[in-house]
């Protein structure tokens, strides 16, 4: 069998870039989910080591990475919903592509107003 | 004259490789993929709930040190939380993660040692993170040493 497929299946737009974008996301919040499990773990440690390493998610640098983390859940929670949707909803597939402008439009939303506070909060007094 | 008897072409020479029924994996891909739309609306739940705790209500993340992860586990229904939201979202990583492995990685043995340190993380991480909110303790005494805060008992 030949490596390289002469053509490709992929068709590109709406459904194809929502999916690498689902599959992008779940990696990224997952292996986040490995180190928080880890950092909160060190509460059994002592509460000095949990408070010494909570301390590094409140720097701004940290601040920013928790905006695309909170970003890349938002998304893959959004778009989850929708692929419910295709998947048990009746007029689903028809819809798949408005549903993916209702996701990003709702995640714009979400992510202005968790940016307004959480910007405030990291970068505020 | 006789008609010939003709024999179906397919009665009893099916070889197993082309069975659909048999197969030592049941419905296994199947319960995952419904494991995964459920699983996937209760953690919707879960974690938006958890992000708003840690980082919208009170002092957002400026506010989380030890002390506010004491006063949440001091109620059961944030230990409950706290354990259905650990199981559900390493078990819902971990399925699309194999997924992912099963999707990309061609060749047999590296698709199996992948899964093989995914696997085991997997059970670290899950039985880690029970241990620490059933074990965990407000005051703890380190080295002698009793922590303070308000709501710990002074010695």
């Amino acid at each position: 069998m030949p490596k390289t497929p002469a053509g490709t299946l992929y068709r590109g737009r709406e459904g194809m870039w929502s999916w690498v974008a689902h599959r992008i996301t779940g990696v990224v919040i997952f292996f986040f989910l490995l180190v928080h499990v880890l950092d909160t773990s060190l509460v059994r440690v002592s509460p000095e080591a949990y408070d010494a390493v909570i301390a590094a998610y409140k720097n701004p640098i940290m601040g920013l990475g928790e905006l695309g983390l909170v970003g890349a859940i938002v998304f893959h929670a959004f778009n989850g919903l929708r692929v419910i949707l295709i998947d048990f909803w009746k007029k689903g597939p028809k819809y798949q592509r408005q549903l993916l402008w209702s996701v990003i439009g709702l995640w714009f939303v979400t992510m202005v107003a968790f940016s307004i506070r959480h910007l405030s909060v990291v970068f505020g007094g | 004259m006789a008609n010939p008897v003709i024999e179906s072409p397919r009665s009893g020479r099916v070889a197993p490789e082309y069975t659909r029924r048999g197969s030592s994996k049941g419905n296994f891909e199947m319960l995952a993929w419904l494991f995964m739309r459920v699983s996937g609306i209760i953690l919707v739940v879960l974690i938006f709930v958890h992000l708003w705790t840690s980082l919208i209500d009170g002092e957002g993340i400026k506010g989380v040190d030890f002390g506010f992860v004491a006063g949440k586990w001091a109620d059961p229904v944030w230990q409950i939380w706290d354990l259905v939201m650990l199981w559900l979202a390493m078990l819902h990583g971990t399925n699309g993660v194999r997924t992912i492995i099963n999707d990309y990685a061609e060749k047999d043995s590296t698709r199996f040692w992948l899964k093989s340190v995914l696997y085991a993380s997997t059970v670290v991480i899950i039985v880690l993170g029970t241990l620490v909110i059933f074990t965990f303790d407000p005051c703890p005494v380190i080295d002698g040493v009793a922590h303070v805060a308000p709501y710990c008992p002074a010695l």
